[in-house]
């Protein structure tokens, strides 16, 4: 996240980091419906580092699936990004994903830039062999002789860990359980090595023992590969456990971002404070549960505040929340807060 | 082989009383998935049962045997002295029963019938099981209810579609407590809802348990949820019940290896060692063998004993049960 308007003079200049494998600036997207426009990413900024692994955490409806979508062009047609630049830059190629034409986005999905999808039954083809499906994405991206495809594609079972890859080679989706579904989903985004993987809520439907399974799995397999990956989820703790940093999204807007560890110990958005606060925990009582006051704003009101948290927020002020454009600010240590008045 | 039958020492009498309880499907002529196993527990007036195991380790056939929507194979289900399990499920619906226990379901959106208002769909069970028919009588009820689960009332005419995840969630909630049941199985509730929203309903059940008196039978796979809203916990793997016992003891001191397995895998903010991840995949469930611990295989423990012989649940410390060679080993107890 850049700073947009300084509102003071602390913000010190940004130590020079390694060059970003992805950067995302001012990010905006529109969706044109029949009741309204919804304005549904607004000035969003983020970036990641070869290797690293970055959070996007919020409620439904904040924008993270957008955000992904955008990024791979998948995005549906009633959907406009109307500004922004998302530069990816790799040893092979440096573009922008937004400007490219479809045809050349084919050639960067799944090969430099890959996603994994929340719902592993549904994104994968139901009457093609998973052990096919693996080969479609080689030959489609890379050189390997026809003969080779196969045991490459055993290859790849294997590195995901599924056991007996040669008989899992010729099953359908139906025939595995929904954490064998889910490895076969990681080893299709992982097949010609990207260098940036997506994961949307890749755990959302697992059970805690499976989601831990394939949380290690993302995970190793990225430290093996220096691979960076992008991890959507609602789930905060979860967040905190596998990402070095944590990009906190509501309603549109990036309110927060911090390395993981600042995040959890010194939020400094009110919005990510009261998200940890809402979190059941072991050590947490009942009377610790803080809910969330409030709903996320109608974002296709036509005069949104330009805080649009100010609505669920206590500490708004007339005055001063409402002024335009929001605050957005650094402070320093890789952290951004867009806040008027931060905690 | 011999099934513990009384899990729990009795110091009341128990709202629900389960014994050796078992559901079989079919799968072809010889093979029988073995959905439900030889499950015992028991539900005290007012108490909050938690059920937690993960997907395919019979949790929802077990709560579709207890609200009487299926058929047993054999155990018994016994309601307040009533035997309940030898009720058929068509006639389940004209008993007095069927209003005693109700269900919360999982999905907010999926259980709400789109055509019907809340008003309609909270009113339904009313007017279905109960002699109240009187339309100002039924409005009424209606307001209470919505008062009771923080509805506003003016929202009683909108239909689902017009209604946020926790306004949903809480239209599901009234039309399940409309009748006043003593026992409300609750399938999920907050499993679809963001954790702003979770943490509102988690107070409202705990509220409405507190005023209503009613016993909870709550399944989820959220852990901490689990600890928080209940007394005891059940911890199932393939249709058996291998843990139970107070919350605070079962999570402090987790016996089983699966239960540690579970609870090891919650994320939390706190920075703590890797989870033990259990390895490879469940065993089948179709005609399992009845010698062989349903966890060999994939647990960290395993000897050749379980192999040999079924673990039962033995009790491992005050009101706490694990169904394991290894923490019952006369070594281990001491």
């Amino acid at each position: 996240m850049t700073l947009q308007q300084p509102t003071s003079s602390l913000a010190p200049p940004p130590p020079s980091p390694p060059a970003p494998l992805l950067s995302v600036h001012n990010l905006t997207v529109e969706f044109r419906t029949r009741s309204g426009v919804v304005k549904a990413l607004e000035a969003v900024d983020f970036a990641i580092n070869p290797g690293q692994t970055v959070g996007i955490v919020g409620e439904s409806g904040s924008g993270k699936s957008v955000t992904a979508f955008t990024l791979m062009g998948v995005l549906d047609r009633a959907g406009k990004v109307t500004a922004g630049r998302a530069l990816l830059q790799t040893d092979a190629i440096a573009v922008d994903l937004l400007k490219e034409p479809e045809s050349s986005l084919r050639q960067i999905r799944g090969k430099e830039v890959s996603m994994i999808f929340q719902n592993p039954r549904t994104a994968l083809n139901p009457i093609r062999k998973v052990g096919k499906q693996i080969t479609d994405v080689l030959r489609c991206h890379t050189e390997i002789p026809q003969a080779e495809l196969r045991q490459k594609a055993l290859e790849l079972l294997a590195s995901v860990r599924i056991p007996d890859p040669e008989k899992r080679y010729d099953a359908y989706p139906y025939e595995l359980s929904g954490g064998l579904c889910q490895r076969i989903m990681i080893a299709l985004a992982l097949a010609c090595s990207p260098k940036l993987l997506i994961a949307d809520e890749p755990t959302t439907g697992l059970d805690v023992t499976t989601q831990a399974t394939v949380m290690n799995l993302i995970k190793d397999l990225a430290d093996q590969r220096q691979m960076a990956t992008v991890l959507i989820t609602h789930d905060l703790a979860l967040a905190s456990e596998y990402c070095d940093r944590i990009v906190v999204m509501h309603a549109g807007h990036v309110v927060e971002s911090a390395p993981t560890h600042t995040l959890f110990t010194h939020p400094r958005h009110p919005y990510t404070a009261k998200l940890i606060a809402a979190t059941p925990e072991p050590h947490k009582t009942f009377a610790d549960l803080t809910p969330i006051p409030g709903n996320l704003p109608d974002l296709k009101s036509t005069n949104l505040p330009p805080c649009r948290f100010s609505g669920r927020c206590d500490r708004f002020e007339t005055g001063v929340c409402d002024q335009v454009p929001l605050a957005r600010e650094s402070l320093g240590d890789g952290h951004q807060v867009a806040c008027w008045k931060p905690l | 082989m011999t099934h513990l039958t009384q899990p729990l020492p009795i110091t009341q009498t128990p709202l629900l009383q389960v014994r050796d309880l078992c559901k079989t499907f079919p799968v072809s002529k010889q093979a029988h998935l073995h959905a439900v196993d030889h499950v015992s527990f028991d539900i005290q007036p007012g108490e909050s049962l938690g059920l937690v195991g993960e997907s395919g380790c019979g949790k929802s056939t077990l709560i579709r045997l207890i609200t009487r929507l299926l058929d047993v194979t054999s155990g018994e289900i016994r309601f307040d002295d009533t035997i309940l399990s030898t009720i058929a499920v068509r006639q389940f619906p004209q008993s007095a029963y069927r209003a005693k226990i109700q269900l919360v379901f999982q999905d907010p959106t999926d259980s709400l019938n789109p055509r019907f208002t809340a008003y309609d769909t909270i009113t339904e069970p009313i007017r279905r099981l109960s002699n109240l028919k009187d339309k100002a009588q039924l409005q009424g009820r209606a307001a209470e209810l919505a008062d009771l689960v923080g509805l506003p009332q003016e929202l009683l005419s909108r239909f689902p579609h017009q209604l946020s995840g926790g306004q949903k969630a809480r239209v599901g909630i009234a039309r399940a407590i409309a009748l006043n049941p003593r026992l409300l199985v609750l399938d999920e509730p907050t499993s679809a809802l963001d954790v702003s929203v979770q943490a509102v309903i988690l107070h409202l059940l705990a509220d409405l348990k507190a005023r209503l008196g009613m016993s909870y039978l709550f399944v989820s796979h959220d852990l901490n949820v689990v600890r928080l809203l209940c007394d005891r916990i059940l911890v199932m793997y393939l249709g058996k019940i291998v843990e139970a016992g107070p919350v605070e003891e079962v999570f402090n001191r987790p016996r089983h290896p699966y239960t540690e397995a579970l609870i090891s895998a919650i994320p939390s903010f706190e920075a703590k060692p890797h989870p033990i991840s259990l390895s490879g995949e469940p065993r089948s469930p179709i005609n399992p063998s009845p010698s062989v611990c349903r966890l060999y295989g994939r647990c960290p423990k395993g000897e050749d004993r379980c192999e040999q012989e079924m673990p039962t649940l033995q009790s491992v410390g005050p009101e706490h049960w694990a169904a394991c060679h290894a923490s019952t080993a006369p070594t281990a107890v001491s």
